[in-house]
């Protein structure tokens, strides 16, 4: 079968079989690798990409199911050599250390920012509950977050808990 | 070391500007052309004869290449063990299935889905037989778990037989059952399970085997912790010399133990390669990851004080068993021993301690974070606590009561080991300190006398790191039975090129340690250059000596200490290449912000651009120097290293629900001196997560016919953000003298210190109800039940 779909503001347009998954579509056809496969089943959120601006599991996601659609995946979050928030916000704060989950809970930070530009720890940790990270326990990845939303609001983010403790 | 000190601090990892943008390399990514991939058949029995496998329908698929059983390769022997004791795993299931998830036949087609659409067209006779899943049912020996063995116990640890001779220690049985016979102690005992748990990184395990028949050569990616030795396991199998496998570990997303070990599909899809004059590539599903990639603990045991009633603990007693599952892979029964290593915790004290390992029809255990470490700590300390509540004494001032003292270190263990350092009462005074101890009791208390179920938990820890010490090859701890007898060594390369940059080549490889970013620190400090000169290559057999990998928390303890070791070798060169170059005395040369000065001439300079150009003209060189500019360093350490910290945990109970918040998580860690603050703190994070998951959420189940009932993440629920709070981390410091960098390692300390304390924490909670355990994990229903017992009692 023949999907298009606008792929990080490309338009792509190529056969896959029906049952093709997204990521698969993805990961295999477009050759765009930073979207992960964690578990197949829409737990862990590896595979997470935005779909018409909603951050969406592309595991459990037929490719046909977005034809027509904009896709954004991590590869297509910065703007040019600038990073998004969000992004600046994981490598200041040490918000990975595999990486693995990285691009699926940063691209769930994105979504959770969009609606929620001020959330508490609470409303973050809420938000990224279908991102799993077996490496942070979560502590950094907040923090990462929190980061990202104060600079989106255009405010200092609070210092490092390295900082604060030297200063 | 040099005004460009950029040791000890904080520096941004260099790891994450590609991994946020996507651009990271996992095995999953590589494609390499005309690639196959692979789909395993695996048993749906715990236990069954296999009649007869026919594969016909599946061979007369479209787009399948080839279906392999036993009889294609059952020439190459079993799967390799470092530690082969018991039943080693055959490659493929050999006449006989023991464990529900065994693979039976591989697939091999054209893509992914086609070979998982093979795999249902596999028809497989099986006939099933009683699983042993109990186990104290398999100690027992009533029914064998492998006809051809003669017990189900492959391993045992009884008094100290096993190093009898090799290590003076000393068996406190006789002195125990001296001290129960007095009329003026107490004795408290409690059965207790470490549950089966399922490591669970993130990423599935995945290869990529590439067998260049022309050359007789394979290309081997693997996302593994032990890149070398899986490669040289390969070497092994097919009779092919070590250097003929070319492993590469590129980016590996989380091992915390499950890729430590040699997997039946690094092998096959080798052979299958080799068969299919393809490349092949075999990723697990996260199905595949729970039923077939290793799980760990899964201890039952009981332990005992004997103590006064005013504190002093006469002797810790602890029977239990270990699950080896269903066979032996890479160091399944060494397991057990590690625990044993750290049986006593941070007491003085005498110890009698009994484990054996035994064989059931589950799926192999090994080393999982902490491996072994978290279940010796989880059983002293819960007993610990459970004492000091029966002798009504403050749980903190038991355990100083019978720490090891500072002035003991270099300190005996009651197995005869020497522990490095250790300032245990430091670390309990920086908690009772950091949190306001008496009046965190007292909140507590008020908070009890107003009705609510609030409790705290406390818990020391001590476990032993950074293997290791060369000498324990003889032991066990080498790469042998992988073909490849190097004990545990660190390795480093240091190099300087041609423009003056320098390149490290490590041989151990990160899973999320940030690797890159520490030795980078270790190397620019050690240099004088500034970091962004520094290059880190890691995970590559070919450019590395052989490396040993990341597990055990002994990275930067063992190989850290070889890149610091080579680091000086080549400064020491350097020094003497800009004396000649600056016409003045080596001794006198000092590294600074990039370049070499005369000592108090900052003006007569090299940089490290001159020193490479003379390195590689060596008529530039003083006579008789050889040219080039690097050195490659083994670091053998004297003694493994005993990292220590203590960790606490405050609760609130719903006795309506069973459901618990944890208000507090608090902890102080000792590493000993420390490279990157950030990075450790992570591996805190991490590590304190893994096993507070061990205490509340987590567990392998097995049904009583071997069935796994836990295999998606639905049924096995690793924690989400929501399950655990923000941690207040604390540290001191207590250097090691067995590398100069006296550092010890940080990456299982958290695990280990954790799942005792939360459980610690839920008891004293529930303990005006007349709670005294709680079996893991404390999900709802067994702490409402337990709950309702106590009511009941």
């Amino acid at each position: 079968m023949q999907v298009s779909m606008t792929v990080n503001g490309n338009t792509v347009s190529e056969d896959v079989e029906a049952r093709t998954l997204l990521v698969h579509f993805i990961r295999e056809q477009l050759l765009l690798t930073g979207t992960h496969v964690g578990c197949e089943t829409s737990y862990c959120g590896a595979c997470t990409v935005h779909v018409n601006g909603e951050a969406i599991k592309s595991c459990t996601m037929l490719a046909v199911q977005a034809d027509g659609a904009e896709i954004t995946t991590i590869e297509g979050l910065a703007e040019g050599d600038e990073l998004h928030p969000v992004q600046e916000g994981f490598w200041e704060r040490h918000g990975l250390q595999c990486g693995y989950c990285t691009p699926g809970m940063i691209m769930s930070g994105v979504a959770l920012l969009a609606d929620n530009p001020s959330p508490t720890e609470a409303e973050i940790r809420h938000g990224i509950e279908g991102n799993l990270c077996r490496c942070t326990g979560y502590h950094n990845i907040v923090r990462s977050i929190e980061y990202a939303a104060a600079k989106m609001r255009g405010e200092t983010p609070p210092p490092a808990e390295w900082e604060e403790a030297s200063a | 070391m040099s005004t460009t000190s950029v040791l000890g601090g904080v520096v941004k990892r260099r790891e994450d500007p590609a991994l946020i943008q996507g651009k990271g390399l996992y095995v999953d990514d590589v494609k390499l052309p005309g690639m196959l991939y692979a789909a395993f058949v695996r048993s749906p029995f715990a236990h069954a004869r296999i009649n007869s496998i026919d594969t016909a329908a599946a061979l007369a698929m479209d787009g399948v290449r080839a279906v392999y059983t036993i009889d294609d390769v059952r020439h190459l022997g079993p799967l390799l063990a470092q530690l082969p004791v018991g039943k080693q795993r055959p490659l493929l299931a050999d006449g006989m299935v023991n464990h529900a998830g065994e693979a039976v036949a591989m697939i091999v087609a054209d893509s992914p889905y086609v070979a998982q659409d093979a795999v249902e067209l596999v028809d497989v006779d099986y006939e099933p037989l009683a699983a042993i899943v109990d186990l104290k049912e398999a100690a027992s020996d009533a029914a064998l778990v492998h006809d051809d063995l003669e017990s189900n116990t492959i391993i045992a640890w009884a008094g100290h037989e096993w190093w009898a001779g090799v290590i003076p220690g000393k068996d406190g049985s006789a002195e125990i059952e001296a001290a129960k016979q007095r009329d003026d102690v107490v004795i408290v005992s409690q059965e207790m399970v470490n549950q089966r748990l399922i490591p669970t990184a993130i990423e599935p395990r995945s290869v990529v085997a590439d067998w260049n028949t022309g050359y007789d050569r394979i290309t081997l990616y693997s996302s593994s912790q032990i890149i070398h030795a899986v490669a040289a396991a390969v070497a092994k199998t097919f009779g092919l010399p070590t250097n003929a496998v070319h492993g590469i570990a590129p980016e590996v997303g989380g091992g915390f133990g499950c890729k430590l070990n040699v997997y039946v599909d690094e092998i096959l899809t080798c052979f299958a390669s080799k068969d299919l004059d393809r490349p092949v590539k075999f990723t697990e599903t996260r199905r595949e990851a729970a039923v077939s990639t290793i799980q760990g603990r899964g201890w039952i045991g009981t332990a005992t004080i004997v103590g006064t009633n005013d504190g002093e603990i006469l002797g810790y007693e602890f029977d239990g068993i270990a699950d080896m599952g269903a066979y032996s892979q890479n160091i399944t029964i060494a397991i057990p021993l590690l625990g044993v290593y750290v049986a006593q915790g941070q007491y003085d004290i005498p110890l009698s301690f009994n484990i054996k390992g035994v064989h059931t029809h589950t799926m192999t255990t090994d080393a999982y974070r902490g491996a072994g470490r978290p279940e010796a700590a989880y059983y002293i300390e819960r007993i610990v606590d459970i004492y000091a509540r029966k002798i009504g004494m403050d749980p903190a001032e038991v355990r100083r009561k019978n720490y090891f003292k500072k002035e003991q270190f270099p300190a005996t263990t009651a197995i005869g080991l020497t522990m490095d350092s250790g300032d245990y009462e430091k670390s309990l005074d920086a908690m009772l300190e950091g949190v306001g101890w008496s009046d965190l009791l007292a909140e507590r208390d008020q908070a009890q006398a107003a009705g609510r179920h609030v409790g705290i938990g406390l818990s020391s820890y001590v476990e032993v790191c950074g293997f290791g010490p060369s000498i324990l090859a003889e032991f066990g701890f080498s790469f042998d039975g992988y073909g490849a007898p190097s004990a545990f060594t660190g390795t480093g390369l240091v190099r300087v090129n041609t423009d003056g940059s320098a390149t490290v080549i490590i041989g151990t490889g990160p899973s999320g340690q940030g690797h890159e970013t520490a030795w980078a620190q270790i190397v620019a400090d050690g240099l004088g250059i500034p970091m962004e000169h520094v290059t880190v290559l890691h995970g590559d057999t070919k450019e590395s000596p052989f490396g040993v990998g990341t597990f055990g928390s002994r990275s930067i303890a063992v190989d850290g200490a070889a890149a610091y070791g080579a680091t000086a070798e080549v400064r020491t060169k350097a020094a003497a290449i800009a004396a000649h170059l600056l016409e003045a005395s080596a001794d006198d040369i000092r590294f600074e912000d990039g370049s070499a000065h005369v000592a108090g001439s900052p003006d007569k300079a090299v940089s490290w651009a001159d020193i490479a150009k003379a390195a590689h003209r060596p008529h530039m060189l003083p006579e008789g120097m050889a040219g080039g500019l690097e050195a490659v360093n083994y670091f053998d350490p004297p003694n493994a290293t005993w990292p220590f910290g203590t960790h606490l945990a405050m609760v609130e109970v719903d006795p309506e629900t069973g459901n618990f918040d944890i208000l507090r998580y608090v902890t102080v860690d000792d590493c000993g001196n420390v490279v990157n603050p950030m990075i450790v703190d992570g591996q805190v994070h991490g590590g304190i997560t893994q096993g507070v998951a061990q205490a509340v959420l987590e567990e392998a189940i097995y049904d009583q016919d071997g069935n796994l009932l836990t295999p998606s993440l639905m049924d096995y629920p690793i924690p989400t953000a929501s399950d655990v709070p923000s941690f207040e981390l604390h540290r001191t410091v207590t250097p090691t003298d067995v590398n100069p960098l006296g550092v010890k390692g940080i990456g299982e300390a958290g695990t280990i210190g954790s799942a005792q304390t939360i459980v610690n924490a839920v008891v004293d909670a529930l303990a005006p109800l007349g709670v005294e355990h709680i079996e893991m994990p404390l999900r709802p229903r067994r702490v409402w039940q337990a709950i309702q017992d106590a009511k009941g009692a």
